[in-house]
């Protein structure tokens, strides 16, 4: 009632409506109080750090401050691409991005439809709870725990190989394994976790149709191919679109905590970089123009992917 | 979506109800499920087990070669040499303080913005909305954010590990949808006493929202207890150093003046007895609750994956 009044009141007068917000504002005083502390923290720690990546277009000197550096155009863009280290990290990052796509995306699809066939409830269960453990331990631990497991030297990996007569292999300390490795770790530690949205989405499938196909004969492998597949493909689609983003992301994380001297030509990735030359050798408007790119290509390819979607007849995300 | 586990003990009733014979190929499928999730389980345990066993063996045997679930010639000396070290308390303590911080202010003030965006007939609404969405999709990034801390003179400050991801879009966005699902009637009638907005809050709300406040508090405290780069960047004094970043010192670095500050024995005591038991101590606390508490992380992929 009461906004549908100051609607045709603004029509009428001005000055008259102008009074009317103040005095909802007024009313509505103790619920802006409450807003406060979090609308102060929001500008100091989240707006103001993207005011800051206008660095990026200038030569920012500490001394001088964001404002105060000057203004150097594209400059800082240009040294990016003349420079040959960049392309080095782009291509890794691409190309391990595609991998980890490639085989970390349908990896929790696969679990989740063999979990949605497992008919002993209790084991399901069990089987789920322990895949989710990972996700509750940091990349420092994750990578703690596979450096002992995949140790050359006394790992239990390593004792299988040579037990096989097969030269143990330095999973991360080796540029020719450090992406399958980055891969596999990812598999690892998200798999079980990225598997509840489809599980969700199995269990919502309508059971008549189901019934419908037994009915009608259908064998269990005709069954998922039939029903169980087409109707979790939305949602794969709606991840698969959400993570093109991804190709040129890469899990900072991860990639720190197992990236080491021997695997740099292979495993130093953009958010690594950006890293390194930002906060160690303290290029900040060289890195802030990085990051500004990274983030450009980034969105640029999910409004690809969904443009793309859109056209063979799926559903987008907008 | 509303409730999975009754469609899914239907489903199986149902398919029960319809007996057809499993042909051979279905037989050696359900074999094949069995085993395949089997080893990814195993492939989880594993490792941890591994380690779990070796951080309670003496050194000599951490050397030997292959699995080790059992620890063969149990001993402490990994623990306590580690239990000596001071940083593993101090690493503890910092956690400890970081975790309660960010769970209980961070609530507090997503709770303040998420309660009145609830309210449809708040003037500018939608304005403040934005404001908290837009974050979600745009970040400053790693430079910015640093500079960000310097130029408020919050390095070392154990408030850069706080104030920077005290109240985040998404809790904010989730809390706002489950206020925005309690009906206004109960508010209605304190509001005609004369009480305010923030005694409505906490005294009529609060008691309500405790399902989406353990949700929210939970996410907090996993994500407070794991995270270590803010602290690897902003804090230099060794003293402010959380856990996670003791502990990778030592396991990637084998910092000595991490584990060797405060017993200056001598380092007889294997490096990787060390790093063992300094894994166990980081993750115990995890792993003991995390089966308790899944079932709310769980919930929560639920609510997000349903558009607000």
């Amino acid at each position: 009632m009461q906004s549908t009044k100051s609607v045709i009141l603004t029509v009428k007068n001005r000055n008259k409506n102008r009074k009317h917000v103040l005095k909802a504002v007024w009313k509505y005083r103790y619920l802006y109080i409450l807003m406060l502390p979090c609308i102060i923290n929001f500008i100091l720690f989240r707006y103001k750090p993207i005011y800051g990546v206008i660095i990026s277009f200038k030569d920012y000197k500490v001394k001088l401050g964001i404002m105060g550096s000057p203004w150097v155009g594209l400059d800082n863009f240009k040294a990016i691409f003349a420079g040959t280290s960049f392309s080095t990290v782009f291509w890794n990052t691409v190309i391990l991005s595609f991998y980890k796509l490639l085989f970390g995306f349908p990896a929790p699809i696969i679990l989740a439809l063999l979990l949605n066939e497992l008919k002993n409830i209790k084991y399901k269960k069990l089987v789920q709870t322990i895949t989710y453990m990972p996700h509750f331990l940091s990349w420092v631990v994750v990578a703690g725990l596979f450096i002992q497991f995949f140790s050359p030297g006394n790992g239990p990996v390593a004792y299988i190989f040579k037990a096989m007569g097969i030269k143990p292999v330095y999973f991360f300390g080796d540029p020719k394994w450090f992406r399958f490795s980055m891969v596999l770790t990812g598999i690892w530690k998200s798999i079980g976790w990225d598997c509840i949205v489809y599980l969700a989405a199995l269990s919502s499938i309508d059971p008549q149709l189901y019934e419908a196909a037994i009915i009608d004969g259908a064998t269990r492998f005709q069954r998922i191919r039939y029903i169980t597949i087409p109707s979790i493909m939305p949602i794969v689609i709606i991840l698969l679109i959400l993570n093109s983003g991804s190709l040129i992301e890469d899990n900072f994380e991860q990639i720190f905590n197992f990236l080491n001297d021997a695997v740099l030509s292979k495993g130093d990735v953009i958010s690594t970089y950006v890293y390194r030359t930002g906060l160690v050798k303290m290029r900040y408007s060289y890195a802030t123009a990085i990051d500004l790119f990274r983030n450009a290509v980034a969105f640029l390819l999910v409004f690809i992917s969904n443009f793309i979607a859109k056209k063979v007849g799926e559903e987008g995300i907008w | 979506m509303v409730n999975l586990n009754i469609i899914h003990k239907n489903r199986s009733k149902k398919y029960n109800n319809l007996v057809i014979p499993a042909t051979r190929s279905e037989r050696i499928f359900d074999y094949f499920n069995y085993f395949i999730t089997a080893v990814l389980a195993l492939s989880m345990v594993l490792p941890v087990l591994h380690v779990l066993a070796l951080s309670f063996s003496s050194a000599d045997v951490v050397n030997m070669s292959g699995l080790h679930i059992i620890p063969k010639k149990f001993s402490l000396e990994g623990y306590r040499y580690i239990l000596k070290s001071k940083y593993i308390w101090t690493g503890y303590f910092n956690t400890i303080l970081r975790v309660v911080a960010n769970t209980v202010l961070g609530l507090l003030t997503t709770m303040g913005m998420a309660y009145p965006l609830a309210k449809k007939k708040l003037p500018g609404r939608s304005m403040f909305t934005w404001f908290i969405i837009i974050p979600m999709f745009i970040a400053g990034g790693l430079v910015p954010s640093y500079l960000n801390i310097k130029e408020l003179g919050l390095i070392d400050s154990r408030w850069a590990l706080i104030l920077p991801i005290l109240a985040k879009p998404y809790n904010i966005i989730i809390m706002r949808n489950f206020f925005m699902n309690i009906p206004d009637s109960l508010e209605e009638a304190a509001e005609i006493d004369g009480a305010n907005s923030i005694y409505i809050l906490f005294k009529i709300i609060l008691p309500l929202s405790m399902p989406i406040i353990a949700t929210v508090g939970l996410w907090t405290i996993v994500d407070q207890w794991n995270r270590w780069f803010d602290c690897l960047i902003y804090i230099r004094d060794t003293n402010k150093y959380v856990l996670q970043v003791v502990l990778r010192r030592i396991i990637f670095e084998t910092s000595v003046e991490m584990i060797d500050a405060q017993n200056n024995a001598k380092m007889a005591i294997s490096q990787e007895v060390i790093k063992n038991a300094t894994i166990i101590v980081a993750i115990v606390p995890i792993l003991a609750i995390y089966p308790f508490i899944q079932k709310y992380f769980v919930k929560g992929i639920m609510v997000g994956s349903l558009k607000g």
